[in-house]
């Protein structure tokens, strides 16, 4: 278990501190996937580097299963690193070297025989999808299959937790669909606790069970996938969880009022509300824009619909939309872009 | 002005020359060229270490004071020039080697000149080093010497080969110059055929000849660069 407690960091500079981290405080447990999300300049890099203490917070501690790393001898800290490992955003793979001896690496550093060094490499290329690519240089591989030698290049201490510093952020939208199913099924098949650093949603989406929002330095939500989902509380999670600004394409027009419907259950998406609505209430709404997703295998929607006839129309077209229970409808006041 | 140089007489003294020293001269050259680079090589490589790792927020911190002494006394023989340096030398050159005159003479002050040369080089091609490559090989729990060791150098070793020519073409030309205080080689020859006797057409042939070795160098040089780089394939 991870325990990150008031972690603060400040960079100094001759004229002004840049406050890169303030007061942040998390807590990942063994077998999570959990996302760190934000901005760029929210301070992402910088909290996962002090996970592993590639960078020394100034006040606060990281305590990985109750040890505080801040208080181990250098030493000790690459110990431990042997079993927090990461990859990168531009793979950071050794150029000069094959890409089994990429992966052999951090045995050289552990001291392991060559001999066994080889044989866990060849395995973990298979485990990585990779076998025929032993001799190959990373030159000659593609962004994806470089970053498959560094995901297996971070197992071959047998770690128990991976960092991935926005590890699909340099790869196309199938790669990185590939690359997260390969990082799940090595969560899933052995037990590695992964921490995920990106500022794309779709990749939270896709794999995280946990999430945490860090906005300027500040977490500033955090929890379940599906919670901060389907009710974000802060401007910055409501920023990454619904962008779709709808004033970038159609006008509000006179009289309309947007509202929004999340959708948070199986049983709202198989009923047709929108026209049941307008079948049984006589009032018509403009689809706007919509937009779902699957979140641990369950549906989950979210479409911003356009209704005019006046505040009571709407009142009554909010009210037939609530009694479902699982539907959750707001009025839309301002657009989030 | 070229009747002159190429008239009959001065064809066949040079042919004369070039027949009985020009052989000693030559070899005397490549031997002391590829020497002192060596030398200077075994000297300026790990100080070129130190210059790229030894900063504040470096692989392996030196205190402030040592490398600000190291930086001076690098910066200062680079800044001599090689004639005065020869001159500068000559007592440590006849502590050495017992001698101030001929070709194993001239290595000392070649050397002397040549290492902060190489040690600025070999920085300059570590510094090119990814440092991204580097935080990686921290993140996986490597010492400050393995990092040196099995990332720093091994990365940048195409780099230093480009460098090596450089340093090796350099300091050829130095040894060239110690042809002025009683060097040996083709140096020797140019300057005291050509300068003091007035034998141009010795003198171009003997500068003919370093340009053909320099070309060897250069062309070999660049060859193992490229072959050594495995980002090219």
């Amino acid at each position: 278990m991870i325990e990150i407690k008031n972690l603060s960091k400040t960079f100094p500079s001759a004229d002004h501190t840049v406050e890169a981290l303030k007061n942040v405080s998390i807590t990942i447990n063994d077998g999570d996937i959990y996302g760190i999300i934000g901005m760029s300049g929210a301070g992402k890099s910088t909290l996962v580097r002090c996970i592993n203490m590639l960078e020394r917070p100034t006040e606060g501690s990281v305590l990985v299963d109750g040890v505080d790393l801040g208080t181990l001898s250098d030493p000790e800290l690459r110990k431990v690193r042997r079993n927090i490992t990461m990859i990168f955003q531009n793979f950071n793979l050794l150029m000069q070297r094959t890409c089994l001896k990429n992966i052999c690496f951090p045995l050289e550093l552990a001291g392991v025989s060559k001999a066994e060094a080889k044989k866990r490499a060849l395995e973990l290329l298979d485990v990585v999808g990779l076998p025929d690519k032993a001799n190959a240089y990373p030159a000659q591989l593609s962004g994806g299959q470089q970053q498959r030698i560094a995901i297996a290049r971070a197992l071959a201490t047998d770690p128990k937790v991976l960092l991935c510093d926005e590890a699909t952020s340099a790869l196309d939208p199938k790669t990185t669909h590939s690359v997260l199913q390969l990082i799940r099924e090595i969560n899933q098949k052995l037990g590695i606790t992964v921490i995920i650093i990106t500022h794309q949603m779709s990749v939270v989406e896709e794999i995280c069970n946990k999430v945490a929002i860090l906005d300027h330095g500040v977490v500033v939500e955090k929890g379940p996938v599906a919670e901060v989902f389907t009710r974000p509380k802060s401007e910055a999670a409501r920023r990454l969880v619904f962008p779709d600004g709808v004033t970038d394409t159609l006008p509000i027009q006179d009289g309309e009022t947007h509202i929004r419907l999340v959708f948070t259950g199986e049983g709202a998406t198989n009923s047709p509300l929108i026209a049941q609505l307008a079948m049984n209430k006589n009032i018509a709404a403009n689809i706007l824009s919509a937009n779902t997703k699957t979140i641990e295998g369950k549906a989950y929607g979210n479409m911003i619909l356009g209704i005019s006839g006046g505040p009571d129309k709407v009142k009554e077209a909010i009210e037939y939309f609530s009694q479902g229970g699982d539907v959750i409808v707001e009025e839309v006041t301002d657009h989030v872009r | 002005m070229l009747d002159k140089i190429f008239a009959p007489d001065k064809v066949s003294e040079a042919l004369v020359v070039l027949q009985n020293e020009f052989p000693l001269a030559l070899w005397e050259t490549v031997y002391v060229t590829v020497l002192a680079t060596a030398l200077a090589i075994i000297i300026g490589l790990p100080l070129g270490v130190l210059l790229a790792t030894g900063d504040k927020n470096g692989i392996l911190p030196l205190p402030k004071p040592v490398m600000s002494v190291l930086n001076v006394v690098i910066n200062l023989l680079r800044s001599i020039p090689f004639l005065i340096l020869m001159i500068m030398v000559i007592p440590l050159t006849r502590a050495i080697v017992g001698t101030t005159v001929g070709t194993v003479a001239s290595i000392v002050p070649l050397v002397i000149a040549a290492f902060p040369f190489v040690a600025r080089l070999a920085e300059s091609s570590f510094r090119e080093v990814n440092p991204d490559i580097i935080e990686a090989a921290q993140s996986m729990g490597a010492s400050p010497f393995q990092i040196i060791v099995k990332v720093l150098i091994p990365e940048s070793v195409p780099s230093l080969i480009s460098n090596a020519t450089i340093g090796i073409t350099t300091i050829l030309g130095y040894s060239a110059m110690s042809g002025i205080i009683g060097g040996g080689g083709l140096g020797k020859i140019a300057i005291n055929y050509g300068y003091y006797r007035y034998k141009t057409l010795i003198m171009i042939m003997a500068v003919i000849l370093l340009i053909i070795i320099v070309q060897v160098f250069q062309s070999v040089g660049d060859h193992l660069a490229k072959k050594s780089d495995k980002r090219l394939y």
